[in-house]
């Protein structure tokens, strides 16, 4: 069975997870919708920054994180002059890596869907007199539903299945950043194979259920996932 | 077929040299295991892989078939339990060094000749390896039972997953202090910067650090030549400078 410090370490990943896609979603609605219209030079860069996370090993994200939010990097300098003390070992460190490492499974399939919406129902709207931000609400997001379902799930999917990141700046702690994926690294290097195997399994059927769950309530969706 | 042919003497070619032994190093043992390795390949003519981990890494990683002639152990309890489980040759275990635990920061005068900065406490993270993986990390937890702080400072504890990721939780300064390895910290018989507490050994069990030939390497003459090199005088001068016992 699940040790109370294994039930502890799937409570806190699935905070973790819930978090940073609601962040995520926050703060990628407005990018993914200025990546989708925009005709600006700099989108090829902006694209190219947000996919960055999905070829970079995440011992490359983990050690910049390590670095750059430590005491003397510019993060860790930031947050302390406002007062926040530093960023690794907390679960707030832990959220900032999580959204940044999980980024591009969210704001990609929101850029697809955005991109798929095209420009006849806005000018229709237009012509109808809906404001900007009435057309988002009424027009574009229920259009753009298949992309957010994808987005949620891969965004939140991605963070439970998130290990290196959290290996280099969480420091193992209980409840705060011993996650699951770290938990069941701890269980393998001290022989402990049976808790071992109830979280790694756990993992194997959550995974399995929440991309089932997926490609049959969102057939679109699948394109957009391997995307 | 040619190609074919060609690889395959390659392949031979470079198995047919075969004096090369991979030794598996605790992370608290690569600074000096690196020097040796250098030293040995020299005077022996036999090439020395090395691969740093946790301990308890590596045995798990062995008892899956890891292709290791050598395990350099941070405990001595591996290496006779490998032997108990037939991965490792009886009778060739021996001491290679005897680890020194010390509490460290990066910052100068942080850290008091008496350890004392545990109980003043101006600290908000107290590095140390996962005492379930690292001998080391268990020695720390001992040593803190011991001055019967464990309890206090349990709720600042970051733990690296082998005493390497814990050195470097410390030296970005992440964490303040940590207790880390004494060979990590010290070279030519003082400690290289910041400042440091060495434990006294009776506050902890001795992390007496044994090595193993392994099974699969019973006949290799590199490994046998590297274990018996380890014994030599020049490379027990080599482990003390770094601060070791012996």
């Amino acid at each position: 069975m699940p040790s109370a410090a294994d039930l502890a370490a799937i409570a806190l990943t699935l905070k973790l997870a819930a978090l940073t896609t609601l962040i995520l979603l926050l703060l990628g609605t407005p990018l993914a919708w200025w990546l989708a219209r925009t005709r600006s030079r700099w989108k090829g860069v902006a694209g190219a920054l947000v996919a960055l996370p999905i070829v970079l090993p995440p011992t490359v994200i983990g050690f910049y994180f390590l670095v750059t939010m430590g005491p003397d990097g510019p993060i860790g300098r930031l947050t302390q002059s406002l007062g926040l003390g530093l960023l690794p070992f907390t679960f707030a460190g832990l959220v900032v890596g999580s959204v940044v490492y999980s980024m591009p499974f969210v704001i990609q399939p929101l850029q697809n869907a955005f991109e798929a919406v095209g420009n006849e129902p806005l000018e229709a709207a237009a012509t109808l007199r809906a404001t900007p931000l009435d057309t988002f609400f009424s027009v574009v997001l229920p259009l753009a539903r298949p992309g957010y379902l994808t987005a949620i799930v891969m965004g939140f999917a991605h963070t439970v299945g998130e290990f290196g990141v959290v290996l280099m700046i969480g420091g193992n702690i209980p409840d705060r950043t011993r996650v699951v994926s770290v938990q069941i690294y701890d269980h393998v290097e001290a022989l402990e194979y049976t808790q071992a195997h109830w979280l790694a399994a756990g993992m194997v059927a959550f995974s399995f259920v929440v991309l089932l769950a997926l490609y049959v309530l969102n057939p679109t969706g699948q394109r957009r996932a391997r995307a | 077929m040619k190609l074919v042919a060609g690889l395959m003497a390659m392949l031979f070619a470079a198995s047919a040299q075969a004096a090369e032994v991979q030794v598996a190093v605790a992370a608290n043992f690569v600074g000096p295991m690196k020097m040796l390795a250098a030293d040995f390949e020299k005077a022996s003519g036999h090439k020395a892989v090395v691969t740093s981990g946790s301990t308890g890494k590596f045995y798990a990683q062995i008892r899956s078939g890891a292709p290791f002639d050598v395990l350099l152990a941070a405990d001595d309890e591996t290496p006779a339990r490998l032997e108990r489980d037939g991965a490792a040759v009886p009778g060739s275990r021996f001491s290679y060094a005897i680890g020194k635990l010390v509490l460290w920061s990066p910052k100068a005068g942080f850290v008091d000749g008496n350890g004392d900065v545990l109980r003043r406490g101006p600290f908000a993270h107290l590095a140390l390896a996962a005492p379930k993986l690292a001998p080391y990390g268990a020695a720390a937890v001992q040593t803190l039972t011991r001055l019967g702080l464990l309890a206090a400072l349990e709720p600042r504890f970051v733990q690296g997953e082998s005493i390497g990721q814990t050195f470097g939780f410390v030296t970005s300064g992440n964490a303040e202090l940590g207790f880390v390895a004494l060979s990590q910290v010290y070279q030519d018989g003082k400690v290289k910067s910041g400042s440091a507490w060495i434990v006294p050994p009776h506050l902890h069990d001795p992390i007496r650090q044994d090595a193993v030939l392994l099974a699969g390497a019973k006949d290799n003459a590199a490994a046998a030549a590297l274990l018996a090199y380890l014994k030599t005088d020049k490379a027990k001068a080599v482990i003390r400078a770094f601060g070791y016992d012996l």
